[in-house]
Formats: C-alpha cells, structure tokens, sequence
C-alpha cells in the first residue's frame, strides 16, 4: 500500500509532489499514534485525511507542522526535509495552519487576532483581498476574538494565515461544528483558494463535505495510511468508504 | 480651614496618605512585573525581590565607583540587571520550562538567597546612604501638607511606568503577541514567532521593571541587601488579593493596598503591618481567585 499513493500522485500531476510524507512516526508521550505515515501532496491539490475519531489525522498535521516534539521519518517540503525543523522555521517556509477548534485567541480582538503571524512573503493576501474573501469580519475588527460565531471563527483563521503568504494550507476539521450554509460557504473558499494555486490538506469526518471539495481522500486507521481514493471515483468506492469511516 | 478629621490632623492624615500612595506605587510596579512573568513562564519569579535590590545597588554602586549620578541610573541599572535577568533565564529557567512550576519557583527562591547572601557579604546588613538627586531635594508646601518634591516625582513616574506597561501589553504588536502566547505558545510558535526568544525579552523586561523601582526607591529607604525580600513578602499578597489576570488590575490592587495601609496607620496603627494580609485572608476566603483575577 505503501507505493500507491507516491505512484497516485505523479498520475495526477506531472510535477513532484510538493509535500512527501514517508515513515512518519509519532508519540504522544509513550502512546505511538503515528506508525508509519506515507503520502504524497502536489501543488496545487485538495486533499483530504479522512478516518475514524483517533485515527491520527490531527497529530499528521501537527507533525507536519513542527507542534508535536517527538516525531521521526521523513517530511520534504518544497524539496526540503522539515522533520528536525521547529514549528516557526516550517511556518516561514509558507505553510499555514489552522489547528482543531481554529485557535482564536480570546485575549486579543478580531484585527489582532489577524496581524498576529508575521507576513512572509510577497504572495501575501492585503488587507483588501482578505477583507473581500470575509466581508462578515470587516464590521467585527474590534470584537474580543472569541465573540464571533463559530463560522466567523474559522474563517478569520483562514483569513489569518492567508495574510502570512503561506500557499500551502493545513485544515484541521474547518466544518467541525457549524451550520450546513456555514459550510457551503467555507466550500466556496477553498474552492476558490484552489482555483488561485493554493495547496490544501484538510483533515475531514465529513466525507461528504470532503467529497465536494477535495482531489484526493487518504484513508487513515491506527496512524497510517491504508488507501487513496480519486475524488472522481468516490462514488464506485462508497461501501469501502463507508466501512472505513464506520458510518 | 479644616484642620482636623474626627480628631485627626489633616496634615499627618496627607502626609501618611501620600506615604501610602508612595508605597502602594512599589507595590504596583512590582506586581506587575510578577504578572507579566507569571503570564509566559509559569514561574512565580521568588527572586523579584533580589532584582529589585539589584536595581538599588547598581545605583549606588554605580555612583560610589563610577560616579554615575542619579539620572542616568534611572536608565543603566535597569539596563545591566535587565541583561542579568536575561542571562538568568537563558541559563537557568530554560532547562525547567517543562517541569511543573514549583520548581521555578525554588530556583528563584535560590537565586534571591544567593543575591542577598552576596550583597550581605561585601555590604553588610545596615543600610547604605543614597542621596536624593539635587533637583528634587526640596519640596512644596501645598497649605494643608508639605509636598516633598522627590516624593512626587516617585508617584509621577511609576505611574507613567505603569501606564506605558500597560499600553505595550494591551494596545501594540509586540502586546498582542505576548498576550496570544500567555494563552497558546504552541500555536503562536506555528505562526512563525520566536517564542522562546519573546520569553526572554519578557524575563529580561519584568527583571528591568523591578531593578527600575530598585533605582527609584533607593533615595527614600536605606540601600540594603534585605530590602527587596521585604517587600516581596507584601507584593505577593498584594498579587494574591488582585489575581495573577489582570495588569490594570495589580496597579490598582498596589495603589489601593497602599492607600489602605497608610490609612490604617493614621487610624488604628497597630495594625498597620499586616492589615494588608488580613485582607489576603479575606479575599481569599470570598474570592480564591483574586478581585481582579479570571478563575481558571
């Protein structure tokens, strides 16, 4: 299983893969939640983790990210090995994160909230085209952060990591918790990051959510990565889905 | 004219309000450097105290070998304990960052004992004298009490201290980042920020704050090593009754506390010394988390 997605991927794109996740590890103290990780990301691509509740989609993403300390194996990113890398050194090579429960601090308002990451890059998002993408933040600027509804929560931070210049975007469950209209509308955004070139992972329960947005669904169970499902072969794979996921 | 209040002088009633108003300034800027070290580091820095002491013996030491005068002491003993605070930090609280806080705070408790066993050694216990800088030796007489003008000069600064501390933390970039890690470092750590470093300055910064009162106090209580240790005792109650939360509310807790004890030794002078951990008894039997304090 461990070839397939490496080989599913340059099936998808001609260009190496952006992100290549091999023999990922990791440990929440002496509990091994991540036992081996393999997949691959192109530029460009949406691709979803799914699984069942403790599967390890969360601590990939972290351990992508540089938050959990004891990981080992290999993370290239843009053809730089990130593993021994800390969270702030992966951040500035431009990738954006959006933790579970989307970390808006409730100590700072609305505009802090959004000017807290430093900007990296020219690619950077103004003020302006943020204040387009979320017109429901612009009236809210000044609001204490966590006064916002969940919906305008998650999407002050996206908002957020978009003004960094990061174009390579890990979600941790966006939709968790908020109404169906809500979810429609965080859709439509990443479906129009993906039309402007930005790279998603997006750790997802809502597969059918997920079905609408992603190229690629990576299954994962016990903290590895048991199969890759095109997006434009769902339906065919729905049973299988469904037995994976426990639904 | 008045002259007196239920049988109390108004001028001794000024004078030991004003006293207290002096006080209570201390106790505010240190509360607030307690706070804010409190806030990133989980550590209840024991040794606030001794920097604080610091801060008074560079001055005078600074003036009795280098000639340094009052002034620029105001901005170079911050400055050099600041730095020490700095090193203290990069050498010795960083190896316990992820051990439960207890053990900051006898790592500090150490340090405190360390510093004031050095300065005990070379110095000696009787105070040193440190003269009140010749621009403000004199004084006003306001008709009802006399204004010693050194006395509100104190007033005056760690009060625009305490208002530029405040307005660092809560209305700029640099705040707003300190604020976001007190809550999350992991997370503001993912965004890019040198957290450990922003630890640093913030050690380094709390340390100055306490050395600048050091500097502040030195022309008005005798110069010596146990002065610090002193007043820490009464700081940390002074925390307790406002809570760990809030910076606006330990500069209100140390102002009010202060007024509270001059008043209580115009009224009830006995009293005086430990009306203020009688109060600690109070709040913490209504409101264990401090008045000003978020319950966590």
């Amino acid at each position: 299983m461990a070839e397939a997605p490496a080989a599913a991927a340059s099936a998808v794109q001609p260009v190496g893969p952006l992100l290549a996740v091999r023999g990922l590890n990791a440990w929440y103290g002496e509990s091994h939640v991540l036992q081996g990780m393999d997949f691959d990301v192109a530029p460009g691509e949406v691709v979803t983790l799914l699984g069942r509740n403790g599967a390890g989609k969360t601590t990939t993403l972290r351990s992508i990210m540089g938050v959990m300390r004891k990981r080992a194996g290999s993370i290239v990113f843009a053809d730089r090995q990130t593993i021994a890398l800390p969270a702030r050194t992966v951040a500035r090579l431009g990738i954006g994160y959006v933790p579970e429960e989307r970390g808006i601090f409730a100590s700072l308002s609305v505009l802090e909230n959004l000017h807290l990451p430093p900007v990296f890059s020219r690619s950077a998002m103004s003020d302006q085209e943020i204040s387009d993408l979320f017109p429901n933040l612009r009236e809210r600027l000044s609001s204490q952060g966590t006064r916002l509804s969940g919906g305008e929560q998650q999407m002050l931070a996206i908002a957020r990591i978009l003004r960094t210049g990061a174009r390579f975007l890990l979600l941790d469950e966006p939709t968790e918790g908020l109404a169906p209209v809500i979810i429609e509308q965080i859709g439509r955004t990443i479906g129009l990051l993906k039309e402007r070139g930005y790279t998603i992972v997006l750790v997802e329960q809502n597969f059918r959510f997920a079905s609408t947005v992603a190229d690629r669904h990576y299954v994962v169970e016990q903290g590895r990565v048991i199969d890759m499902i095109k997006n434009r072969d769902i339906a065919a794979n729905l049973d299988k889905l469904q037995n994976y996921l426990g639904i | 004219m008045l002259t007196d209040l239920i049988g109390i002088p108004i001028q001794a009633l000024a004078g030991q309000l004003l006293l207290g108003l002096i006080n209570g300034s201390f106790y505010a800027m240190l509360s607030l450097g307690l706070a804010i070290i409190f806030g990133l580091l989980h550590i209840i820095n024991f040794a606030h105290g001794a920097q604080y002491t610091m801060g008074a013996f560079a001055a005078w030491m600074g003036m009795t070998y280098a000639g340094i005068d009052y002034w620029w002491a105001l901005l170079l003993a911050p400055l050099v304990v600041g730095l020490i605070g700095v090193a203290i930090e990069r050498l010795l609280l960083v190896r316990i960052r992820n051990l439960p806080a207890l053990y900051g705070l006898l790592l500090t408790f150490g340090l405190a004992l360390i510093i004031q066993g050095l300065f005990r050694n070379y110095f000696g216990a009787s105070g040193l004298r440190y003269p009140i800088p010749a621009a403000l030796s004199s004084g006003t007489n306001l008709g009802f009490m006399f204004l010693p003008h050194y006395r509100a000069w104190v007033l005056f600064v760690s009060l625009a201290v305490c208002l530029v501390t405040w307005f660092l933390i809560e209305r700029t970039t640099i705040g707003s980042t300190l604020r976001a890690a007190q809550e999350n470092p992991n997370l503001v750590e993912a965004f890019g920020i040198n957290v450990p470093r922003l630890i640093t300055i913030t050690y380094g910064a709390g340390v100055a704050l306490a050395a600048f009162a050091g500097v502040l106090a030195a022309p008005i209580y005798s110069v010596q090593p146990q002065m610090g240790a002193d007043l820490l005792i009464v700081v940390f109650a002074v925390v307790v009754i406002g809570g760990m939360g809030s910076i606006l509310g330990s500069v209100v807790t140390g102002l009010c506390l202060g007024l509270v004890e001059g008043l209580t030794k115009v009224f009830y002078p006995e009293a005086s010394s430990v009306v203020i951990f009688f109060i600690m008894i109070l709040v913490l039997m209504v409101k264990p988390e401090g008045l000003f304090g978020r319950a966590s």
